[in-house]
């Protein structure tokens, strides 16, 4: 954790994350930008703030961990690797093409720097880290592990099979965020299975639950902390977010959580960025 | 001739293989799935209480977790039946661990029909097929007890990645040597022949072996070969039984369809085609009953492997 980054700054960072996004998902051809960019927040915090991380050295062992459960937003992940320093922001412009290290989803076979974990398939992200936070904590490691899961995943019945163990072996050391842009591929999350009410669901399975506007960066680093200062219990953050955030034309539009922007809309997004 | 010992469960030689590894290697973690003492788990928890996790009935969990606990360098095992351990979830395993390529080791207990009473829902006829198709996995079946340990061991000293280990829940014949050479990928010639080949894999070696001395009576000289790694394969073993014996009947207590036969005809039909016939499930489902009258019923003992070869003998040129 460092404050090398005053929230003025980060709040640029963020902003270049989001060009990034705009750029590689228009180049693909094909992406999550509605999510991607909703994130691009949380990820400035963690890779910019909160992460204990070396970008020269991406896997020495007292790292953090990220686990990305929501594989699909993979364009932040790799727009917030790029711009820490892992690899160089031009490779971003190769995302999901033949022989890219940028998978569409994160593939860790392909010897991208910083990718902790081949992801994809939802609803598995939190089991993962649970077993990394129970190695951690059997050995008595300082290190934690922070897990990215999306709202509309909570609806795969493994997830609440995870929560339920983390809290068993009382995992401290494991922050779970929940991307809370209320949308997924068929329309609104209480339209499609409602998953509320959530806060409630989460401390009846026995986490610590923190709620923060997932788009403020100030607010998300508070919550971050916070939730690091807790002793006995796995600590969820719901981050409210907005799908497309930064982008007037696409926010809160569910028919952009799978859709990339043309490249001539990927300049006119850039340029109305906020 | 070979002879057997006494009759031992195959899960006993995981269990006893499990635990040993426990003590040559401080980085062996267990997982268990609520029914730790029936997979033989239990003899590891006593032994190594702080290096072992109860995580409940919960089969997608505990292999998400023990992919998790493989990414900090330690190797896991969990173990339920396979019905669960391999089909329940299967998608975990195929992407948390085996697009991961993580040393996650799977045991498969009650594999096969001679679960007996339990039925159907608890006797895994379609394992090996799914496990097989999985890109990294190694997929084990071992014949007896014995072998069961060996390969335990093996999986973890001879297998890097996810390893897929198969046993039994009731008492079988214990017939292979605790001196025995065990090489994953290597199959294993336990009785010479010419005349036709008898590969087979689990608790079907012993009937291939009682089948062979049957025929040889008969003055039929089979071949019996045991495959104890279903993948990686031992093609080598196989093709040179297709050239110098000329028919092949494969034997395993699990479907036809997509399982051990299958994964031998892939490498017949690429290399030496011959005839061959197929002893295992046909596409049924099992049900309740004693595990010796399960296997007459569904035509999976030495008589049924008897009636296979002198069907193949006809076709062979």
């Amino acid at each position: 954790m460092d404050n090398k980054y005053t929230i003025l700054e980060l709040t640029d960072i963020a902003k270049e994350i989001r060009k990034d996004i705009l750029l590689s998902i228009s180049e693909a051809g094909s992406g999550h930008t509605g999510g991607s960019l909703g994130l691009a927040d949380v990820f400035t915090s963690l890779y910019f703030n909160i992460l204990n991380h070396n970008p020269q050295n991406p896997n020495y062992n007292n790292r953090d961990r990220l686990i990305l459960s929501i594989g699909h937003v993979a364009p932040v992940l790799y727009a917030a690797l790029a711009n820490a320093g892992y690899f160089s922001k031009s490779e971003l412009l190769s995302l999901r093409k033949l022989g890219t290290r940028l998978q569409g989803h994160p593939g860790k076979n392909h010897n991208l720097p910083g990718i902790e974990l081949s992801s994809g398939s939802l609803g598995q992200g939190l089991s993962i880290s649970v077993g990394l936070a129970l190695s951690a904590k059997s050995d008595k490691k300082k290190w934690k592990v922070y897990t990215i899961l999306g709202d509309g995943e909570l609806q795969e019945g493994s997830i609440w099979e995870a929560a339920m163990s983390a809290a068993h072996y009382k995992l401290n050391n494991l922050i779970a965020l929940v991307d809370r842009n209320h949308v997924q591929i068929d329309g609104q999350t209480n339209k499609v299975m409602d998953i509320e009410p959530l806060a409630e669901k989460w401390k009846a399975f026995g986490w610590n639950v923190l709620n923060c506007n997932g788009n403020n960066i100030a607010e998300i680093i508070d919550t971050y902390k916070i939730a690091n200062s807790e002793k006995t219990k796995p600590t969820v953050i719901i981050a409210e977010t907005v799908m497309g955030k930064g982008v007037p034309e696409i926010e809160g539009n569910y028919l952009w959580h799978g859709k990339a922007p043309s490249k001539e809309q990927a300049k006119l997004f850039i340029n109305s960025l906020r | 001739m070979i002879r057997k010992t006494n009759n031992i469960p195959t899960r006993v030689g995981f269990g006893e293989g499990l635990k040993e590894l426990g003590k040559k290697n401080k980085n062996i973690i267990a997982l268990g799935a609520d029914i730790t003492a029936s997979v033989n788990m239990n003899l590891f928890a006593e032994e190594f209480p702080e290096r072992f996790y109860s995580l409940g009935i919960a089969e997608q969990n505990i292999v998400g977790v023990a992919a998790g606990f493989a990414l900090d360098n330690k190797i896991p095992f969990f173990s339920t039946y396979a019905v669960f351990s391999a089909l329940r979830t299967t998608d975990q395993i195929r992407v948390s661990v085996c697009y991961n390529n993580l040393p996650v080791k799977i045991g498969g207990a009650h594999a096969g029909i001679s679960v007996g009473a339990d039925g159907a829902t608890h006797q895994a006829l379609e394992d090996i097929a799914i496990m097989r198709v999985l890109p990294n996995m190694t997929v084990i079946s071992p014949c007896d007890a014995t072998q069961t340990k060996l390969a335990t061991i093996a999986s973890v000293e001879q297998v890097k990645g996810p390893a897929y280990i198969r046993y039994g829940r009731d008492a079988v014949p214990n017939f292979t040597s605790e001196n025995q050479e065990f090489i994953i990928g290597k199959g294993q010639e336990l009785v010479k022949g010419n005349d036709i080949t008898i590969i087979a894999t689990g608790h079907m070696v012993w009937e291939a072996i009682k089948a062979a001395e049957e025929l040889g009576k008969n003055k039929i000289l089979a071949r019996v070969i045991n495959i104890h790694t279903i993948k990686p394969i031992d093609k080598e073993i196989i093709i040179k039984a297709a050239k110098e014996t000329g028919a092949i009947v494969t034997a395993e207590e699990h479907q036809i369809m997509g399982g051990f036969g299958s994964a031998v005809a892939e490498v017949v039909v690429a290399n030496n085609p011959v005839p061959m016939e197929f002893i295992g499930m046909n596409n049924q489902f099992g049900e309740s009953g004693e595990p010796e009258k399960l296997l007459v019923k569904y035509k999976m003992k030495s008589k049924n492997i008897i009636d296979a070869v002198k069907r193949v003998l006809q076709r062979k040129k």
